[in-house]
């Protein structure tokens, strides 16, 4: 393959593996955000816990590919991005962290106080990562701003750097990030995750009063999920409309056109698989409901992503949206180290993909509160 | 303090947190998943006591894990951005490889073990477990390929036109792969690991058999077989420990001379070089430094494999760094080294005098020193450890308790563990003042940028929560090592839709 095909190969896996993040690791968040909400007895609230007991981890593996593979294939896009959005990001480990050891230690002591304390902080957890990304991923549709690195911020900075290295201007890049677009951006993805994660429920979930609670409130939040989401892709698609810059020089054709085709297309699958999940939700028919979330945010990350060519979400300081000084061509890792990886991937995608689906496919049973074992953590 | 400082520090903090729990999770994985095989093959209800027991320490342990290496993960571009830009090509793949081909593998069928007693049949639910630990195996074999290319960047050669390193061709990532650091860490690390893991099974085991002895509990049988158990694993991975820490030493001296003089207090070069137990004195620069109860030849034979063979000091070993660029002879340094040495002496020149060479350009004398004695005095002490509960445990006997044992319970696996931080101290430590060996130094690597207010800022909130976890941790310890055994039965595979699990969150 030819260097530019690996170099958009590369964005589209990358992108990939946000959707995964997203669609399956959405799912996770929902539910622990709803945990001390929907869950009324102590075995609810374990009922809700453990549907995604097994397999949240695994979720959460695709981020850590995602940031992997940025690293690896577009070093210049991560280290720009990463220490740009240095405090966002700081927000997103510190929710990482605090969820990541609740579901375990939840589950190690009988006691009330313990357990709700757990629980606490696995829903702020869950709710602070996507309201970060949501705005994150909203900023990188506006445009990030960056110039090259100077002396004046590291005197010890050496020659290449001074020519090569990007930083988000001007620094800090915290309060910018707060623009009614972006605002708007993480509520819109903490409310998707709510109702993505109440339609696992309602599937993961046995007849009950549980279920029925769960259900009710998928759809309310559906409701709102749609003309959140409406309000924010229409925004998205009137003001920042792909820009497709630099890929008439680099490709020998313009790209804007057809990626905000793709935007649009995009816009009425996300919307359609919101109604669709609203309405199937409430019929009965959580299978299809499910099926349709996910699609819905599959969609909104092609949107993000389409935006983002070749550009990778960066603007000139000016903010200037048609110019893409740091953008997949001069960005990404060398030839052979994208080969390797394809390769790798090729490889062991399809295989992580198959028995992830089995782990899915052994824990298929709903459960409900006669499920639950009365003694807490009997086993190891 | 600088943005620098504060940014050193912080990396610090995590990762030497971090890898408190990478070497329990590391071997403990293994030897639970050995245990349960046992019970496997025997039946014995004792090895299913002890699978579950241990499984659920090594579980407390593993979450802490996870949610300090996410930190490790996204550290690189937030603090070391340079770094990450001018190294990604090569040090990027192994991390992104790691992601794909072991964290998967770990989380996805760590959670399948954890809650598939009572959903897999026997055989498949033992193979879960052994697939999770082959996943940290795997996991450390790509991320300390990546951290021994650090110290000794092979395989790779610097791309002039967009101005960063990048492997050399297809041919590089073998280079990378066969590194001799890398040889020699990797073995050095998982032995390390074990010995870790085989004192918690140690400590835990002996402590708990004098308590059932004075009980006169059934469980006497279990916690000696598991004393013994634990014991022989330290002794075999002491060893070993051993031997490939001195290919380490051989690895350092030739690829990073003037960190292995240091750690020596070597300040002139000298013949038949000794090793020191103690030493007193200053930096090399007005005095010579003085080592008490050294035992001559000692240090050539751990650098070179012979007690006669000159050993280089660090007056010779920096003053040629900084007038070539170069942190080692020409002829030894590897394509990249190659490439950078004129800029690296260039950088050298600019930031410091010829008469600061001494101490810029060499790392601490008094960290590496103690940080690589400390580290072996460990070992050996838990090695000693080993051979006592055998000792003790032999023919039959029962050890008696007293305070001497329970101090040595619970020093076997502490020593180990602080002994893999010692470790880590002296390797990167002793690499300094670069962040790739001999190509890009630390303070160049630095996210420009970030304002030491965001990085002290940070620091302070990480340990913080860093502190509060670790509290609750090891109360979750204490507690589930105090109330001993579980009761057991036989794990069935549901076939009730009702019926309750056997285990639930
Ligand atoms: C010698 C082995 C070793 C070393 C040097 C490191 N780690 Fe580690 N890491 C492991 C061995 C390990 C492990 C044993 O595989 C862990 C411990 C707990 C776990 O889940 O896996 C792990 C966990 C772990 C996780 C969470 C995985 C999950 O969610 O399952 C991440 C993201 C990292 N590590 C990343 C790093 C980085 C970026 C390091 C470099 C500074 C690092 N680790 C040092
Ligand atoms: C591949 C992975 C690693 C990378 C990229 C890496 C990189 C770094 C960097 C950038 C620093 C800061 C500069 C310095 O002061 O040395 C550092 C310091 C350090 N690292 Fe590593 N390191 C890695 C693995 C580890 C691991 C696994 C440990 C184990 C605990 C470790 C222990 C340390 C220690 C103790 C320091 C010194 C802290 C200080 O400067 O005060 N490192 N490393
Ligand atoms: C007598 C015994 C030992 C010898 C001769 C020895 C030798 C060495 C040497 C020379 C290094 C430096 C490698 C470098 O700078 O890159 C090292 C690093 C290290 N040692 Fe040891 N060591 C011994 C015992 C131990 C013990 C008991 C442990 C832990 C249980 C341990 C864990 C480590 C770790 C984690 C590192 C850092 C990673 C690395 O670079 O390999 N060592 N050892």
């Amino acid at each position: 393959m030819d260097y530019v095909t690996l170099q958009i190969l590369w964005l589209i896996l990358v992108a990939v593996l946000w959707i995964g993040y997203l669609v399956l690791e959405g799912f996770d968040y929902g539910v622990a955000m709803l945990v001390p909400f929907l869950g009324k007895t102590e075995k609810e609230k374990r009922v809700m816990v453990n549907t995604i007991g097994p397999v949240w981890d695994g979720n959460e593996v695709w981020l850590l590919t995602a940031g992997g593979a940025t690293f690896a294939a577009f070093p210049a896009w991560y280290a720009t991005l990463f220490s740009g959005a240095y405090l966002p990001l700081f927000l997103v480990l510190v929710g990482l962290i605090i969820r990541g050891v609740s579901f375990e230690y939840r589950a190690k002591h009988p006691e009330t106080k313990w357990r709700n304390t757990f629980d606490w902080m696995a829903a702020i957890g869950s709710f602070i990562v996507p309201l970060v990304f949501g705005v994150a991923f909203a900023n990188f549709i506006i445009g990030l701003p960056v110039a090259l690195a100077t002396t004046a911020q590291n005197p010890y900075l050496m020659a290449p750097a001074a020519a090569a290295l990007y930083v988000i201007t001007p620094a800090p890049y915290f309060w910018q990030l707060f623009s009614p677009f972006a605002l708007l951006g993480g509520i819109v993805l903490v409310v998707a995750f709510l109702f993505h994660g109440a339609v696992y429920l309602t599937l993961k979930t046995k007849a009950g009063e549980l279920h029925d609670r769960v259900r009710k409130f998928a759809s309310t939040i559906g409701l709102v999920a749609i003309v959140g989401g409406a309000a924010y892709l229409l925004w998205q698609n009137l003001v920042y409309p792909a820009q497709g810059a630099l890929t008439k020089a680099a490709l020998g054709v313009d790209l804007a056109p057809t990626l905000q085709l793709i935007g649009w297309i995009m816009t009425v699958v996300a919307a359609l698989g919101l109604i669709a999940a609203w309405w199937f939700v409430g019929h009965g028919r959580e299978g299809i409901a499910f099926i349709s979330t996910s699609v819905a945010i599959l969609a909104v990350a092609v949107i993000t992503f389409s935006t983002m060519v070749p550009g990778m979400g960066f603007v000139n300081a000016a903010g200037d949206r048609t110019s893409a000084p740091l953008n997949i061509l001069n960005g990404s890792s060398s030839p052979e180290t994208l080969t390797l990886m394809t390769i790798v991937a090729v490889i062991f995608v399809p295989i992580v993909l198959a028995y992830s689906a089995w782990t899915y496919w052994v824990f298929r049973q709903r459960l409900g509160v006669e499920n639950m074992p009365e003694e807490v953590a009997l086993a190891s | 303090m600088s943005a620098e400082t504060l940014a050193r520090w912080q990396f610090g903090i995590t990762t030497v947190y971090h890898f408190l729990f990478v070497p329990i999770t590391i071997a403990l994985s293994m030897l639970v998943a050995i245990l349960q095989t046992l019970w496997y093959r025997s039946g014995e209800e004792k090895f299913l006591q002890l699978t579950k027991f241990y499984g659920k320490l090594f579980l407390i342990n593993f979450a802490m894990g996870v949610v300090t290496g996410i930190v490790q993960e996204f550290q690189f571009g937030l603090n070391w951005s340079e770094y990450s830009r001018f190294v990604g090509d090569i040090f990027g793949a192994p991390l992104a490889m790691e992601a794909l081909i072991a964290f998967f593998l770990e989380s996805v069928f760590l959670g399948m073990w954890i809650f598939g007693w009572d959903r897999l049949p026997k055989k498949v639910h033992l193979t879960s477990i052994w697939l999770g630990a082959s996943g940290t195996l795997i996991s450390a074999i790509f991320i300390l390929a990546a951290n021994s290319w650090m110290q000794n960047p092979t395989g790779s050669d610097f791309n002039a036109e967009n101005l960063r390193a990048q492997t050399d061709g297809l041919a590089g990532i073998v280079g990378v792969v066969l590194n001799p650091v890398n040889l020699a860490t990797l073995p050095h690390v998982i032995s390390g690991a074990w010995l870790t893991a085989g004192g918690v099974i140690l400590g835990v085991a002996g402590w708990s058999l004098v308590k059932a002895v004075k009980a006169g509990s059934a469980d006497v049988d279990t916690w000696r077989w598991a004393t013994k158990f634990g014991a022989w694993v330290m002794i075999v991975a002491g060893v070993a420990v051993v031997i490939t820490g001195d290919f380490q030493g051989k690895a350092v001296t030739s690829e990073q001379p003037i960190k292995m003089a240091a750690a020596e207090g070597l300040c002139k070069s000298e013949k038949a070089a000794g090793f020191s137990l103690v030493y007193f004195g200053g930096d090399c620069t007005k005095a010579d430094t003085v080592g008490l109860i050294t035992v001559p030849g000692v240090f050539s034979f751990l650098g070179k494999g012979d007690v006669n063979s000159e050993m280089q000091g660090l007056r010779d070993l920096t003053k040629t760094a900084y007038d070539t660029g170069y942190v080692r002879d020409e002829a030894g340094s590897t394509k990249l080294q190659k490439s950078q040495a004129g800029a690296v002496k260039e950088f050298f020149q600019k930031n410091y005098k010829a008469d600061e060479a001494l101490t810029e350009l060499a790392p601490s004398i008094g960290v590496t020193f103690w940080s690589f004695r400390i580290m072996m005095l460990f070992g050996f002490i838990a090695i000693a450890i080993g051979a006592w509960a055998l000792l003790a445990t032999s023919k039959g006997k029962n050890p008696k308790g007293g305070s001497l044992w329970t101090a040595a319970m619970i020093a076997a696996p502490l020593l180990p563990l602080f002994a893999n931080s010692f470790g880590w101290i002296f390797a990167e430590m002793g690499r300094q003042p670069f962040i790739v060996y001999g190509v890009l130094p630390t303070a160049a690597a630095v996210s420009p940028g970030v304002s030491a207010l965001e990085v002290g800022l940070t620091m302070v909130l990480f340990t913080l929560i860093y502190g509060a976890l670790a509290v609750v941790e090891v109360g979750l310890l204490l507690h589930f090592i105090k109330k001993g055994l579980p009761e057991v039965e036989e794990p069935k595979v549901l076939t009730d839709d009702d019926a309750p699990l056997s285990f639930a969150y």
